[in-house]
């Protein structure tokens, strides 16, 4: 056993700690070399039961929850839903003081600022987003900061926009490449945060000095010196870390040492890094597994009850529940209902076949029942046939009560992932401090079709984007054609695209870089260039309207296709039709097969999503009518879903034709809405949790890999529009999150209403 | 072949199965063309787990309250092959096992077409999925021993149990249904009952509790579903140009529905 001297560090609670943190702890190679997977699987304790063993909340945790509802509900009521802003200090891992919501409450502590649900300023990812935010809700900048910011010290947003091609601004402007973070984080990056905890921070400083040491090459070229640089930056946030944990008492410099410093100092480097990165998705990891292993060994040694246990994930969940960054409405359009992706995954199995299911992954999911539903932490079960029966029975029942389940297939992501992996955002592998990705927003390809069959130029704008070509000037679209001219637009537009993703992140690293973050990953890391698609379903179904059926083409006085009219029926995505099916993976493949054709920046290996979070309204509203009958302005489906309405098959021809979408060539995920309706998931309690189990096994043998799983009817989110007041908790899953529904736009909540709700008359 | 079974006392066309066999007598399964109205996958109502859900045109009887009225005309559906269908089913076979589900017949009346019914089932059958056969009874004569080989389980749908109300609701005669139910009995063949309560109609207290003994004495009536009367098949009605009978009618309230459980419960039997 290797026992580390400790500095004494007074007990704040009635949790005691005692000298050596790792006691009892299976000895491994994760003692000589920081090594989270060999420490998890040397020592968890998988579970196998059912959820009869959990608690409720305790009182305090109750009381705590209570003041925290009474702020959620003034921060609805504020403008913008913002409830308070910090418009003198720049965000920092150490720039604000402790913050409590209630000191005698709370068991883990730590707030973003020095107030609940007070949002930070952070403004290297662009100033004016900054400015644009606050005084969207209300608030002024100080005017200290208008003279750092820009002219003393250059953002992110800055260097992005001197280096854009004017074809990149001419896509960007038109919508065919639309939610770039060239004005925000980038975020889905996933700090380790286990380690902190495992190891302590002093010794992972040590353990990067190492890695400075190991860069003392000749020549120092560019690579060498940018990731030298970044090291010494990392050590810098390490150090900040600790500073920040002295704060609130507690000396971050050494591990762990039970259950209770274990989710605080994980929380700890979580909290530092929300602090100083405001990514889209700032996503938690894989923590609850590896915090069982703490739980386990104080529930044995007798120093903590089940009740504990639970107040300590309580407690955790609250925290994660209150992450906020200051927005602007233009974002919030895009990415509604203010999400901030802390996704945790719970479950999956081990490469050796045992589970990975604990009774801390339970009992992260009786938050849900213990607090009620919420959106965050984005609660992720990695499904596989093999999960115990007990786990798989509690996450249905636990879905269908609170729609604030996703579920991945780690059947399907295992063999490319290995067995410590995480989900950044939505549905983006990464395995953990070992992989992080470039975060590259979305291409509309609906929006590339019809530039295919207009030459290039725009069909609301009529602006010439791409290059002119010759449009197609046939009355009938012919197939052939149409595929003719698609293939060159696609290797154009992802040229392009990649091209500003680039940008993107050569100034991101340079002036944004998340310093902490790569704190909590390996030296080396696989760096991937995460490209996406919007509107497969609306490309599929207008290409096989063109090759099943006569597609007229009805132009308008600039000559441009605006609108289409379809003689006859086609088959339609979402029916477990080959003949559409198998074009819409020919398009997901061809797409991915030009994206990895391109020279990404620093070495990232290019891949893409299939993926639109809830930009499908504003994608829509910016493209044309489309050849599958979809009239100007309406939205897209969510993600890979079937166009709404037209997938009359059921739920399982809906699935059917999504798990047939190649993961091998989307392997940043491809996501998945289903909505049911109560009565049709099954006419008993126990029966609609083993259908959902069945449906869940049957989507995941069949090779699909993502799905939100909503249950409820339309008419209570028609009754929740007209009285948000009583639908506080009211929760749904969105392409890849979760919202509050009363906090989504009506445009939104309007289109949730339209989309398909599987059930029977 | 339809020759084989005997005939009911139907009387429309409606009801005949108009479809011959187009394969070699030889095959094993023969190949049946049939009249299909929709297809539901992962249907949950009718029968155990996930369910491949077919609904099959043409339905002699004109229930007051159908909220399918759809699929009363056979030829208002699309004319299918049974292979094909077998295909399909095969391509959810996977998925329907681990949902603990299978295949279920229904419609419209699946018995007006029984040779395209008994096609489907043995190729169901093959595939090694559970089988349900989702019928009103009054043609269950079609339905010879061989074809019944094939259905694991029958929901069956008395939709009263007096001749007078059976008529009034159905337009044609109890009996024929209550033979075959009893036909299923001495098969032992697993029965759910299915009653549909509709106030007025159908919420007679002596009569369900006429049906609850009868049920009760048959023994292999696995389970009994009251489903309470719903009125989201009513718009369907004047796009047909037919006169609903039931409008203004409101679903029974949920103390009515589960007073009539009780009936059944009071006689031993699983009431849903």
């Amino acid at each position: 056993m290797n026992a580390i001297v400790m500095s004494s560090r007074v007990d704040l609670n009635d949790f005691p700690t005692t000298n050596d943190p790792w006691r009892g702890f299976k000895p491994g190679a994760w003692q000589h070399e920081v090594n989270l997977r060999d420490f998890i699987l040397d020592n968890i304790t998988p579970y196998e039961g059912d959820a009869s063993f959990l608690s409720g909340s305790t009182k305090r945790t109750k009381a705590l929850w209570d003041k925290v509802a009474e702020l959620l509900k003034e921060e609805r009521a504020s403008k913008g839903g913002v409830l308070d802003a910090d418009t003198e200090v720049v965000s920092s891992i150490t720039a604000h003081g402790a913050g409590y919501i209630d000191r005698d409450l709370e068991v883990v502590f730590g707030l973003q600022t020095d107030k609940p649900l007070k949002r930070g300023i952070m403004p290297f990812g662009g100033w004016r987003m900054v400015v644009k935010g606050l005084e969207a809700y209300g608030f002024t900048p100080s005017p200290k900061l208008k003279e750092v910011f820009p002219s003393l010290r250059k953002t992110h947003n800055d260097g992005v926009f001197d280096v854009y091609t004017d074809e990149i601004l001419r896509c960007r402007k038109s919508g065919l490449i639309t939610g770039l973070p060239d004005a925000y984080g980038r975020g889905r990056i996933i700090g380790d945060y286990r380690r902190v905890a495992l190891y302590g921070v002093d010794r992972l400083i040590a353990d990067k000095q190492e890695q400075m040491t190991s860069l003392e090459v000749s020549p120092l070229d560019s690579d060498i010196l940018q990731l030298r640089e970044e090291i010494a930056e990392q050590i810098k946030a390490l150090n900040e870390l600790k500073e920040m944990g002295t704060v609130y008492g507690y000396d971050l410099s050494q591990p762990a040492t039970n259950a209770r410093e274990a989710v605080q100092w994980t929380y700890f480097a979580y909290l530092a890094v929300v602090k100083e990165a405001n990514g889209a998705a700032m996503s938690l990891g894989r923590v609850s597994s590896f915090l069982d292993i703490y739980i386990q060994r104080d529930l044995s040694e007798g120093t903590l009850t089940e009740a504990q246990a639970q107040e300590l994930i309580d407690q955790f969940v609250i925290k994660l529940r209150l992450v906020r960054f200051l927005r602007t409405p233009e974002y919030d359009a895009l990415f509604s209902g203010d999400p901030t992706w802390v996704t945790e995954v719970l479950g999956g199995m081990a490469l050796d076949g045992s589970t990975l299911v604990t009774r801390t992954s339970f009992r992260m999911l009786q938050t849900l029942h213990n607090l009620g539903p919420a959106p965050e932490p984005n609660l992720t079960v990695l499904w596989s046939e093999k999960l115990p029966k007990g786990f798989k029975e509690f996450c249905a029942e636990t879905s269908i009560k609170t729609c604030s389940l996703q579920y991945e297939n780690d059947d399907l992501m295992r063999p490319y992932y290995g067995d410590d992996y995480g989900i950044a955002c939505c549905v983006s592998a990464m395995q953990i401090g070992k992989q992080m990705q470039f975060f590259g927003a979305r291409a509309n390809l609906a929006k590339a079709l019809l530039y295919a069959i207009n030459g290039g130029r725009d069909e609301k704008s009529g602006v010439q984007v791409v290059p002119a070509f010759a449009p197609i000037t046939t009355d009938v679209l012919d197939y052939d054609t149409v595929v003719e001219k698609f293939l060159p637009m696609l290797e154009w537009l992802a040229r392009v695209y990649v091209n500003a993703l680039n940008a993107i992140h050569y100034m991101h690293d340079k002036y944004m870089y998340e310093r902490l973050e790569m704190a909590l990953h390996d030296r080396d890391v696989l760096r991937t260039m995460a490209c996406g698609i919007a509107g497969l379903s609306v490309v599929a179904d207008s290409l096989s309207a063109i090759k099943h059926t006569k597609v007229k083409v009805i132009r308008d006085e600039r000559g441009l296709a605006t609108d289409f009219e379809i003689d006859g029926e086609y088959p339609t995505f979402g029916n477990n039709d080959a003949r559409v099916d198998d074009i819409a993976s020919w398009v997901v493949e061809t797409f991915m097969g030009i994206l990895r054709q391109q020279k990404a920046y620093r070495g990232a290996t290019p891949t893409q999503s299939v993926l639109t979070i809830t930009s499908n309204v504003v994608y829509g509203k910016k493209t044309g009518s489309t050849p599958d009958g979809r009239k100007a302005g309406e939205p897209f489906a969510p993600g890979a879903n079937p166009m709404h309405g037209r997938d009359s098959k059921g739920a399982l021809a809906s699935m059917a034709s999504v798990a047939k979408l190649p993961y091998e060539h989307a392997q940043d995920g491809i996501s998945y809405t289903f909505t049911i309706v109560p009565s049709a998931l099954g006419p008993t309690e126990d029966e609609r949790t083993e259908n959902l189990v069945g449906m869940l096994d049957g989507y995941v043998a069949a090779g699909g890999h993502h799905m939100n799983v909503n249950v409820f009817d339309q008419q209570t989110l028609l009754h929740a529009m007209d009285h948000p007041e009583l639908y506080p908790q009211l929760t749904i899953r969105v392409s890849g999150y979760a919202v509050n529904f009363i906090k989504l736009t009506r445009e939104q909540q309007l289109d949730v209403i339209s989309r398909t709700f599987h059930q029977r008359h | 072949m339809t020759s084989s079974v005997a005939r009911s006392t139907s009387a429309t066309d409606l009801v005949q199965e108009v479809t011959q066999s187009e394969a070699p007598e030889a095959a094993a399964t023969p190949c049946v063309k049939g009249w299909v109205h929709s297809l539901e996958t992962g249907g949950t109502l009718d029968g155990p787990g996930l369910r491949y859900v077919l609904f099959l045109s043409g339905c002699p009887l004109r229930c007051c309250y159908c909220h399918n009225p759809d699929t009363w005309h056979m030829r208002k559906g699309k004319l299918q092959s049974s292979d094909d269908i077998a295909a399909e089913i095969a391509s959810f076979a996977p998925f329907l096992k681990r949902g603990r589900g299978g295949v279920t017949l229904t419609g419209g009346e699946p018995l007006v077409q029984p040779e395209f019914c008994r096609a489907i089932l043995r190729a169901s059958k093959e595939l090694g999925l559970h089988t349900a056969l989702d019928t009103s009874g009054f043609l269950g004569a079609r339905a010879d021993d061989a074809f019944l080989k094939d259905v694991d389980l029958v929901l069956l749908d008395i939709k009263a149990f007096s001749e007078a109300t059976y008529r009034n609701v159905t337009g044609v005669r109890l009996r024929p249904t209550l033979d075959f139910a009893e036909r299923l009995s001495a098969m032992k063949k697993p029965v759910w009952l299915r009653y549909v309560l509709v106030p007025d109609f159908t919420d007679n207290t002596t009569e369900i509790e006429a049906l609850a003994r009868y049920v009760a004495d048959l023994k292999n009536v696995e389970r009994v579903d009251v489903l309470p009367y719903h009125d989201l098949g009513a718009y369907k009605w004047p796009r047909l140009d037919k006169a609903y009978r039931l409008a203004g009618t409101q679903p029974p309230k949920l103390e009515e529905t589960e007073r009539v459980r009780n009936i059944f419960r009071g006689r031993g039997l699983l009431a849903t």
